[in-house]
């Protein structure tokens, strides 16, 4: 087990050292930031300056090393725009986000498991038919496009909800959380539904897929040939087995909603670290992009591992392949 | 529960009555006949070998009895009762109660019978729970008992595993604990031996045989093997394209045949006198259940037939209870 | 009780196109989705000779008619705005069905370089085995790991904008999911007596992989070409929408969605809300159709 998790985070090493790599050299091709560090009157001995105190008039691989060096004692550079150390604006803006994407995740997991398993068990009810052709919707159609509906519907046509930005926040431990206040809720739950909703859908399907695989199984007629009571064979002995895709595909998807949330909160204009990377990439705010990635790929690596360990706690077979190993 | 010293039960009265079974399933290419009007008596503590290849019918039947035909299956007719109870008049909550408590039922692939994410205790436990209002701890109890009936050493650690940490026959073995947690009347067997190896396969037979007759639960052995009940049974039905062609006693059927497919499932058995010669086999396949031809389902398989098998056989009775479907029967009286 | 009595089969001689084309119309929401993707689709291709102007020629607009309600009549070029028009005075109408051209072309062709450059991996993982297999699914496992927008993301700001950009950002998002499936279908391919047969023959791996597997890989593919064409018209429209897709002179969709949402606040809804009909439109039409498709194709899912 501890060999399991070792050899994962030194993998976890690697795609950070390659991805960063990768990152920075198609960065370094994009134009050149000097442009927007100095005023556009500028002449060249003081463009020349400023290209000296970024360091941008030093090679491609020594910008890289200096780079990697900086970055494993927490340095990721200082923001063109602000001037403030890339990593710490990101880790101030992860909070909002990683709100936002929870409520997301437990609004799908709620949602979709129950309504999964229901599609699964009758499939032929009209219910179902309903539910799959709207879940077909839910994760084709395209984020932003439902978060402009639900801001028409709630926040035009109702007037019930803010169509933007986040709302008040409680300071908890350093971090500022808006699940504490009324307002919070108010402001969070558009951004929430409509990045909740696409996952919900996708949990949807992949429940009623493990819910009618597992029901023609023989352990779930041997349940009912023992006379253990519907409720339970239901929520016991095929819950349990379904279990394992249902977290599997729920802890990658809350990688991918953190990704997604790029496209929400530019909708919500919800401060959070999506909508930070967007502004950084329009105007190349080179140390802010990479700093992003660079913990981007790092939480998704870490994200893996949970899952993995997850996977290990809810399925046996699973534990004695890796004790094996 | 006193165990039965005697295991001939025929007159210990009846235990399971089946008349007209007709379970049918409706399928987009038609209609499957799967079982076709069977009928079936079974005494207190009598043991009952269902033989028949594959497709015949007879897991279906076993199925039927438990009222565990899923959709697009179902029971069209036919009346079943249960120590005087009409099994078709159940309620959902009524068949619940009847499986795993009056009727036990052991399934043919112990990999796949025991649910892999629950452990052994688990699976026990909620049998017993499912049919007797009593604690984990008395569950638990009951659970090592049956386990140390059916031969498991060390139970204790057993109940701590998983399935997949067991080996076939060991995961059999607890199935069939499984069936005897709640003292049933009656364990219907589908082929539970026939995954396992044939090392194990003896031991199992024998042992279910022993519990049976220890506790006076009387079994339905449906196999595809005449030779694995023609040693366990009291009286063995075979069938053929969802009906019981013939039945009789184990002694009647296996010495003196009187359907010539019982003759030919004889004869395709490999024995010691057999040795050296080729084996028998039946010619040609099992009809299709969707298109049955008119009259003996087993006509154009037949080296016995003759014209009047173009009708429906009937059902003949002999005297001591012996029945066949046939037109042309071997060593017998003519219909 | 009554049993209907065993049909039996109808046997006809059908050749598979046809067998193809009455079990697709057997279901009426897939007919309904083909119905609705050519009423969407026509229009679009023609647009330049069918939408009421050129939205994009500035010279045919009124920036005095800038946002009108649907049904507006204009005064001074004397055509109708169906569907009102937008900040510049633009026909809605008009600017969807050439942004619908946009959307429609970038999607077909990345699909088709996706569809290209995956089968090709795929084929040629499978075929070769062993470490170039190995290898070449650990790239495929990596990025499918790593989340599209994101890979998208990059790709575009280290390309800059451009329609072609966009199209090279979603190949680049794409190919791998037809990586993965041309390799799970070849592997099944590769063990048929016709490859081994041609193996035999010491035919060239080259020829082998695209004269005689790849026809056989291809219907899968081909249904998950469909649907992928609609997650690539939704990846272009967000791209668009956040500013990073196709430049402002080539609208598409997302553009133009995005274009109206500050109107959308002050009750405009038009502006917004029709390109985004419309996409949805598009989107829920290839899905009907694709879906059905794949029920059609793939014997395991159709029982």
């Amino acid at each position: 087990m501890l060999v399991f998790i070792i050899n994962r985070l030194i993998q976890a090493a690697g795609a950070v050292v390659v991805m960063s790599m990768l990152v920075f050299i198609g960065l370094y091709l994009i134009g050149d930031p000097t442009a927007m560090l100095v005023s556009p009157e500028a002449n060249d001995l003081e463009r020349a300056a400023v290209r000296q105190a970024f360091g941008l008039d030093q090679p491609i691989w020594m910008q890289y090393l200096t780079f990697v060096g900086n970055a494993v004692r927490g340095d990721f550079g200082r923001s063109f725009l602000t001037g403030q150390p890339a990593m710490q604006l990101i880790l101030e803006r992860m909070p909002a986000t990683i709100e936002m994407v929870v409520v997301a995740i437990g609004f799908a997991v709620l949602v979709g498991v129950p309504l999964g398993m229901l599609a699964g068990l009758r499939p032929k009810a009209a219910s179902t038919k309903a539910v799959m052709t709207v879940s077909i919707l839910g994760f084709s159609l395209p984020t932003f496009w439902i978060g402009l509906m639900l801001i028409m519907f709630f926040s035009v046509y109702l007037g019930l909800l803010p169509a933007s930005g986040r709302g008040s926040t409680v300071n908890v431990a350093g971090v500022s959380l808006s699940v504490l206040t009324p307002d919070g809720w108010r402001h969070l739950i558009l951004p929430a539904l409509t990045l909740g909703l696409a996952k919900a859908a996708l949990i949807i399907r992949v429940t009623r897929a493990a819910t009618r695989e597992v029901l023609p199984m023989d352990y779930i007629k041997f349940a009912r040939a023992k006379g253990v009571r519907p409720r339970r064979v239901v929520g016991v002995h095929l819950l349990r087995n379904i279990l394992i895709p249902i977290v599997t595909v729920t802890g990658l998807e809350f990688g991918q909603a953190v990704a997604f949330a790029v496209v929400t909160e530019t909708v919500f204009a919800w401060p959070g670290m999506g909508k930070l990377l967007i502004d950084s990439i329009i105007i190349l705010d080179r140390p802010v992009v990479v700093a992003y990635l660079v913990l981007m790929v790092f939480f998704l690596i870490m994200l893996n591992l949970v899952v993995d360990i997850l996977y290990m706690a809810i399925d046996p077979t699973a534990r004695e392949k890796v004790r094996d190993q | 529960m006193i165990p039965t010293d005697n295991a001939r039960a025929q007159d210990a009265g009846s235990l399971l009555s089946i008349k007209g079974l007709k379970t049918y399933f409706a399928t987009r290419a038609g209609v499957v006949k799967a079982v076709d009007g069977v009928d079936i008596e079974l005494a207190k503590g009598e043991i009952l070998g269902l033989v028949g290849e594959s497709g015949s019918g007879k897991s279906i039947t076993g199925f039927s009895i438990l009222g565990l035909i899923d959709p697009p299956g179902r029971i069209v007719s036919g009346s079943m009762s249960y120590n005087g109870k009409d099994l078709t008049a159940l309620d959902e909550e009524g068949w619940r109660q009847l499986r795993g408590g009056d009727i036990a039922m052991i399934f043919q692939d112990p990999s796949m019978t025991l649910n892999p994410v629950l452990r052994i205790d688990a699976q026990m436990i909620e049998a017993m729970q499912a049919h007797a209002n009593v604690g984990p701890a008395q569950a638990y109890a009951r659970a090592r008992e049956v386990l140390v009936m059916v031969g498991i050493p060390s139970p204790d650690e057993r109940l701590r595993s998983y399935p997949h940490e067991l080996s076939g026959g060991m995961r059999q073995r607890i199935a069939i604990a499984i069936a005897l947690m709640n003292k049933p009347g009656l364990i219907i067997a589908d082929e539970p031996t026939t995954a396992l190896d044939v090392s194990i396969q003896g031991q199992i037979i024998h042992e279910i045989k022993k519990l049976c007759r220890q506790v006076g639960t009387a079994l339905i052995w449906v196999t595809h093997d005449l030779a694995v009940v023609a040693g366990l049974a009291d009286r063995i039905a075979v069938m053929y394209a969802g009906r019981i062609v013939e039945l009789g006693t184990a002694e009647e059927i296996i010495e003196n045949p009187r359907h010539p497919y019982t003759k030919g499932l004889i004869e395709s058995v490999p024995s010691r006198s057999t040795r050296g010669s080729r084996l028998h086999q039946i010619p040609g396949m099992t009809p299709s259940l969707l298109n049955l031809p008119q009259g003996c389902a087993f006509r154009e398989r037949c080296a016995y037939a003759v014209s009047a098998c173009g009708d429906e056989p009937l059902n003949t009775v002999e005297a001591g209870g012996r029945t066949y479907r046939c037109w042309n029967p071997l060593g017998g009286p003519r219909p | 009780m009554s049993i209907a009595s065993p049909q039996a089969p109808v046997v006809a001689v059908e050749t598979p196109f046809q067998r193809l084309r009455s079990q697709f119309l057997e279901n009426r929401l897939a007919t309904f989705g083909l119905i609705l993707l050519a009423l969407i689709i026509v229009p679009s291709v023609l647009a330049p000779w069918v939408a009421p102007q050129n939205p994009f020629d500035i010279g045919k607009l009124d920036i005095f008619e800038s946002q009108l309600p649907p049904g507006s009549v204009s005064e001074s070029l004397g055509i109708t705005y169906w569907l009102g028009t937008d900040g510049q005075g633009r026909d809605v109408l008009s600017a969807i069905l050439y942004g619908m051209r946009t959307s429609l072309v970038v999607a077909f062709v990345s699909v088709t370089g996706a569809l290209l450059i995956g089968a090709t991996v795929g084929l040629t993982a499978a075929y070769f085995g062993g470490k170039v297999d190995a290898l070449l699914m650990r790239i495929v496992d990596l990025q499918l790991s790593f989340p599209a927008i994101l890979l998208a993301l990059i790709m575009l700001s280290v390309l800059g904008q451009g329609i072609d950009k966009v199209i090279i950002a979603l190949i680049a998002v794409q190919w791998a999911y037809f990586a993965r499936t041309a390799r799970g279908t070849a592997l099944v391919e590769r063990n048929r007596e016709y490859v081994q047969a041609a193996r035999c023959l010491a035919l060239s791996p080259l020829r082998i992989i695209f004269r005689h597997m790849l026809p056989n890989c291809m219907p899968p593919l081909i249904v998950i070409a469909t649907i992928d064409l609609a997650h690539a018209i939704a990846a272009e429209a967000t791209l668009s929408y956040l500013g990073i897709g196709v430049p402002v002179t080539q609208p598409s969709l997302g553009m133009l969605i995005a274009n109206g949402f500050e109107f959308m606040l002050s009750g405009q809804y038009w502006i917004s809300f029709c390109p985004g009909i419309a996409l949805a439109l598009i989107i829920v039409a290839i899905n009907l159709v694709g879906d059905h498709l794949r029920d059609i194709l793939n014997p395991r899912s159709a029982q």
